[in-house]
């Protein structure tokens, strides 16, 4: 917990970043995140960040508590409850605005939707390896890091295994000293 | 597919019961409550929802979760089900945060923090794999029918999309990872360029 946090900053920071996040989902958001709570303000350690992400997708619920997470570690149960609403009230605003108009016209078929979906298709896999790159830099885990998250990843493609299992797996790398 | 039966009351319960269930990601359970259980969605308007949900800005499930409570309830609705997705949850991730402040000086645990940190990001990475394939596959499997009927165009066509997907793959990832240019700088750039190349240059034949 940090006394020196100006909470409406990091809500506003958020808010912002959630609605430029389309695509790929809220993990888009790390890398700048990351910029914002450890290199440039030192809230959390980088070893701090990565374990929170890891600590959402751990859990059940949507991969976007980790923000209510790093909300948590910085200022308390007011920076999760702040973070947590920066992140996604913005965001389903928009979609209640939109959803009028798509629940009576139907939507993303035209040749717009078509054009904006072919356009963020490459992007968002793009802006997601960035962010998983982002992640396994600031992990601290090194070359044997880069080669458990890759074997992970070649896990969860090609087979249909509970992510649960992989991130115990990775957990169980790391107690015994392999990463 | 209106049923005035479902109140703000059940969309909470719902997506409650999903998000609770969804370790590893709610999007499977979010098919299985909504298409297979309630029967509110039918597979098709699972699947268009789901698409514009990922068009849209914000966290994916999020989005879909607002746009089905907002279809049976109104805006009350899209907030009880938001509300039934993160409320569980938000507790669990919590506590997991308190237990490992807990435990953060032991040394084992650091190192399995590590090694869980790295797996997530391999996470992450699969799924920029999938959708990878799943674009470099698409156009590939219309070319036979396609070739038929357009010949040279539509191939030379398709190859072009094709090389404009791979650039604007590489150039999001060393925008976001390797070179941090920001999410925004990001998206503000790459977005309409390849809106633009895709809409009037080298459109879907």
């Amino acid at each position: 917990m940090n006394d020196d946090v100006k909470l409406g900053g990091l809500a506003w920071h958020l808010a912002v970043l959630s609605l430029t996040a389309i695509g790929g989902g809220v993990v888009l958001v790390a890398p700048d995140v990351h910029h914002y709570v450890s290199v440039q303000n030192h809230w959390l350690t980088d070893e701090q960040f990565a374990a929170m992400y890891a600590l959402a997708q751990a859990a059940p619920g949507p991969n976007l508590l980790f923000v209510t997470l790093i909300g948590w570690m910085i200022k308390g149960w007011l920076g999760a409850v702040v973070v947590t609403l920066a992140a996604i009230v913005p965001s389903s605003c928009l979609v209640l605005a939109l959803g009028t108009v798509i629940n009576r016209h139907g939507g993303g078929e035209g040749r717009w939707a078509g054009a904006l979906r072919d356009a963020l298709a490459p992007l968002a896999a793009g802006m997601l390896a960035g962010a998983a790159w982002t992640f396994l830099s600031v992990a601290g885990a090194g070359w044997r890091g880069i080669v458990l998250a890759l074997a992970a990843a070649a896990a969860a493609y090609a087979t249909k295994l509970n992510p649960l299992w992989l991130i115990a797996l990775g957990a169980l790398a790391g107690a015994i000293g392999l990463v | 597919m209106q049923d005035a039966r479902v109140g703000c009351w059940a969309l909470f319960k719902v997506f409650s019961h999903m998000a609770m269930q969804g370790f590893g990601g709610v999007l499977p359970f979010a098919y299985r409550h909504l298409v297979e259980r309630t029967q509110w969605l039918t597979a098709a308007e699972f699947g268009q929802l789901l698409s514009i949900a990922q068009l849209l800005p914000g966290p994916t499930i999020c989005n879909l979760s607002v746009m089905v409570g907002q279809r049976y309830a109104g805006a009350a609705g899209g907030f009880s089900a938001l509300a039934g997705l993160l409320l569980g949850p938000f507790f669990i991730v919590i506590a997991l945060g308190a237990a490992y402040q807990e435990l953060a000086h032991h040394p084992l645990f650091v190192s399995a923090m590590r090694g869980m940190a790295a797996a997530a990001s391999g996470l992450i990475l699969a799924t920029a794999l999938k959708l990878a394939v799943g674009m470099l596959r698409g156009p590939a499997q219309e070319s036979p029918a396609a070739a038929d009927t357009g010949g040279l165009d539509v191939a030379r066509t398709l190859f072009w999309r094709r090389v404009v997907q791979v650039a604007l793959l590489v150039a999001a990832f060393i925008g976001l990872g390797v070179a941090k240019v920001g999410l925004i700088t990001v998206v503000a750039t790459l977005v309409p360029i390849g809106f633009l190349l895709f809409a009037f240059v080298w459109r879907k034949p």
